[in-house]
């Protein structure tokens, strides 16, 4: 692997109380939030992470920067990170919420939150950190008087460019989008997806854009990493995935998103909703929803198997594996 | 129901004429939806589409008078009686004969304190003066209907219990109790997962079809309203700029609204090299402008927009458009 980051077998385990006391003794139980993920991303290649809520790709994102703890290696540039990193490290790789109203210091101006940024990171000479400010608010395409307004008084676009802003004041080679554009109208939502495209391809970013909208993944992103609660599912490049899905659940989650072009047919491609991620079944976590399980898929859990494009872990693929 | 309803509905189930919304404070008066026409057929699912603040949820609101607080309508609003004929109704007094809702947030809009098949069974038991143990056979029913597995249980269950997708479903079941014959839908999908939502999408259709009930599908989301709705309203600035027949709409727009609106978000079937946004903000509901409410947004824009009237055009062929410019949009289609 050659990748600027680098995940293997990846985890994020929370502990839970059983009851409202359960988590003083030693009734408390575990849940899987994140469960073995392994990719790589290359350096300006731009990863989709698509999946329903609760499979996991928040916690995940959040591990990435470092906000959980996980198990397993997370490698940066070939170097193992922790969760607790230096600020050096933490820099490397950051992240655009997906609120910018709640994300943003509501007591502090845009120039107060870059300024602080810059100075406790020591991105710049002192004396240069109004232009500094000035450059990214400009960078994200906003006019510089919007440096001092305080953030109730911006837009829901605008204030997503600050969070931009913001993430992008540390210079990062990574930067994670989660849900960045959920929260925006769709005429809104354009224009800011066009912006990150332009920054990720002008300061040469590898992007990391989480969602669970299947036609933003699909416009965003190189590859993508299909998750479903906790474990990965499929891998592989947008394209094929998307026209060619091997794994049920991806199959079943591009043939239930709503299109222009098609109209309702009366057959659901799937039923059901997920199990609850604290009592997951033994086998395959989609086998209870698979219309193509077999006894297997419910005793025995399926590891990913590559394939031509991709790779995913289901069973039926076992054969074209061998 | 595959029948397209024609826009010039012979005898609709429910016509709205000149509908305002006013918010007034001391100092303020605000009118967000200002001056909407609509008619739904019978059996007919319309889409009302918009973004926020576009009137389209108050619009839905107002029809039911279900307005926040401070909000008052005025308009003609009727409904079609027993035999067929529109007769003008009191929005306040209208609810569970005829008219239920279903709304967004299936959490915040039940009651937390009943269980669901009480919460159910309630509607019979007001509206169509059922002893309760009839009603909560009705209830279980419905909740069979609504697609609840195991619904004898499940009608002990407490709304906190369910997932998303059954507390939506118990919902709906709730809104059918009292037998409606319009279903006003307020983004009743929007804060599903995909796969839900499409569960929950071909319920309403099915129900729709089975009941012969017509339903005002509101969302601002386009590939949802083209794989349910009949026909399309796309609401601007407080007022309906389009409408048409759902495919019509998708395969050619008559607005630049709609055009932009269809271009601007991704879509899962369409891959466009870069998305067209829509630059500048809606006008201030405080100050909507003289003229087209769109012209300063619109990419094609021309002389005499900031005059042009911002109504719906006569309507030919189902379908009517705001704009004054006769263009030839790109569809989707």
């Amino acid at each position: 692997m050659t990748g600027l980051l680098e995940l293997e077998n990846l985890s994020v385990r929370f502990n839970v109380g059983g009851s409202l006391f359960g988590r003083f003794g030693n009734s408390s139980t575990t849940l899987t939030a994140v469960d073995s993920v392994t990719f790589s991303a290359e350096p300006g290649r731009s990863i989709g992470i698509v999946g329903e809520s609760g499979c996991g790709k928040s916690t995940l994102a959040k591990a990435l920067i470092g906000l959980v703890s996980y198990e397993g290696v997370l490698r940066f540039d070939g170097a193992e990170l922790k969760a607790r990193r230096t600020k050096q490290l933490r820099r490397q790789i950051q992240m655009v919420f997906q609120d910018p109203g709640s994300s943003l210091n509501p007591a502090l101006t845009p120039r107060q939150t870059l300024s602080e940024l810059l100075k406790i990171h020591e991105m710049v000479p002192v004396d240069a950190i109004d232009d500094r400010c000035a450059e990214l608010i400009d960078l994200v395409e906003l006019p510089a008087r919007v440096l001092d307004v305080q953030p109730r008084s911006l837009s829901g676009g605008q204030r997503q460019r600050i969070g931009l802003a913001r993430a992008l004041a540390l210079e990062p080679s990574v930067l994670i989008a989660d849900e960045s554009v959920a929260a925006l109208d769709v005429s809104v939502q354009a224009s800011i997806l066009n912006l990150i495209s332009d920054l990720k391809e002008e300061l040469n970013l590898t992007l990391l854009f989480i969602s669970h909208d299947l036609a933003v993944i699909r416009h965003m992103a190189d590859e993508v990493v299909v998750m479903y609660l906790g474990g990965m599912v499929e891998h592989g490049s947008v394209a094929e995935v998307f026209d060619d899905p091997q794994h049920p659940y991806t199959q079943a989650l591009l043939a239930s998103a709503p299109r222009l072009k098609r109209d309702l047919t009366d057959e659901t491609p799937i039923i059901g909703e997920p199990p609850s991620p604290l009592d997951l079944p033994p086998g395959c976590r989609f086998a209870g929803r698979c219309p193509q399980a077999f006894d297997l898929c419910h005793t025995e859990r399926p590891p990913l198997y590559s394939h031509d494009h991709g790779s995913a872990a289901c069973f039926l693929l076992s054969d074209s594996n061998e | 129901m595959t029948t397209k309803v024609d826009q010039t509905i012979s005898s609709p189930l429910l016509s709205v004429r000149d509908l305002h919304v006013t918010f007034r404070s001391k100092h303020t008066e605000v009118t967000p939806v200002d001056g909407v026409d609509l008619e739904v057929a019978p059996g007919e699912i319309l889409g009302l589409a918009g973004e926020s603040g576009s009137g389209k949820s108050l619009t839905l609101r107002a029809i039911l008078g279900l307005l926040p607080r401070g909000g008052s309508a005025k308009g003609d609003l009727r409904f079609a009686g027993d035999n067929g004929e529109l007769v003008p109704y009191d929005p306040a007094a209208v609810r569970g004969s005829g008219m239920s809702m279903v709304f967004q947030e299936p959490m915040t809009a039940l009651n937390p304190t009943m269980r669901v098949g009480d919460l159910i069974a309630l509607g019979a038991q007001i509206h169509q003066g059922m002893s309760k143990a009839d009603a909560m056979t009705e209830a279980v029913d419905l909740m069979r209907e609504v697609g609840i597995p195991v619904p004898e249980r499940r009608a002990r269950s407490w709304p906190h219990e369910l997932s998303g997708g059954l507390r939506q479903r118990v919902m709906i079941a709730t809104a059918l109790s009292t037998k409606p014959r319009l279903l006003l839908c307020d983004e009743p999908t929007t804060a599903l997962d995909v796969t839900v939502q499409r569960q929950i999408l071909s319920l309403l259709r099915r129900l729709a079809e089975e009941r012969q009930m017509s339903m005002i599908f509101v969302t601002h989301d386009l590939p949802v309203l083209a794989s349910i709705a009949d026909r399309i309203a796309v609401m601007y600035a407080g007022r309906v700029v389009e409408i048409n027949d759902s495919r019509e709409l998708f395969r050619r727009p008559k607005h630049p609204y709609t055009h932009a609106l269809m271009h601007s978000a991704p879509v899962i079937d369409v891959t466009e090299e870069r998305l067209v946004g829509i630059e500048g903000r809606p006008p201030d509901p405080r100050r909507f402008p003289v003229g087209c409410r769109f012209a300063d947004r619109c990419s094609f824009v021309a002389d005499g927009c900031e005059d042009a009237p911002y109504r719906l055009g006569e309507i030919v062929d189902s379908s009517g458009t705001a704009c004054v410019r006769e263009l030839d949009l790109k569809g989707v289609r």
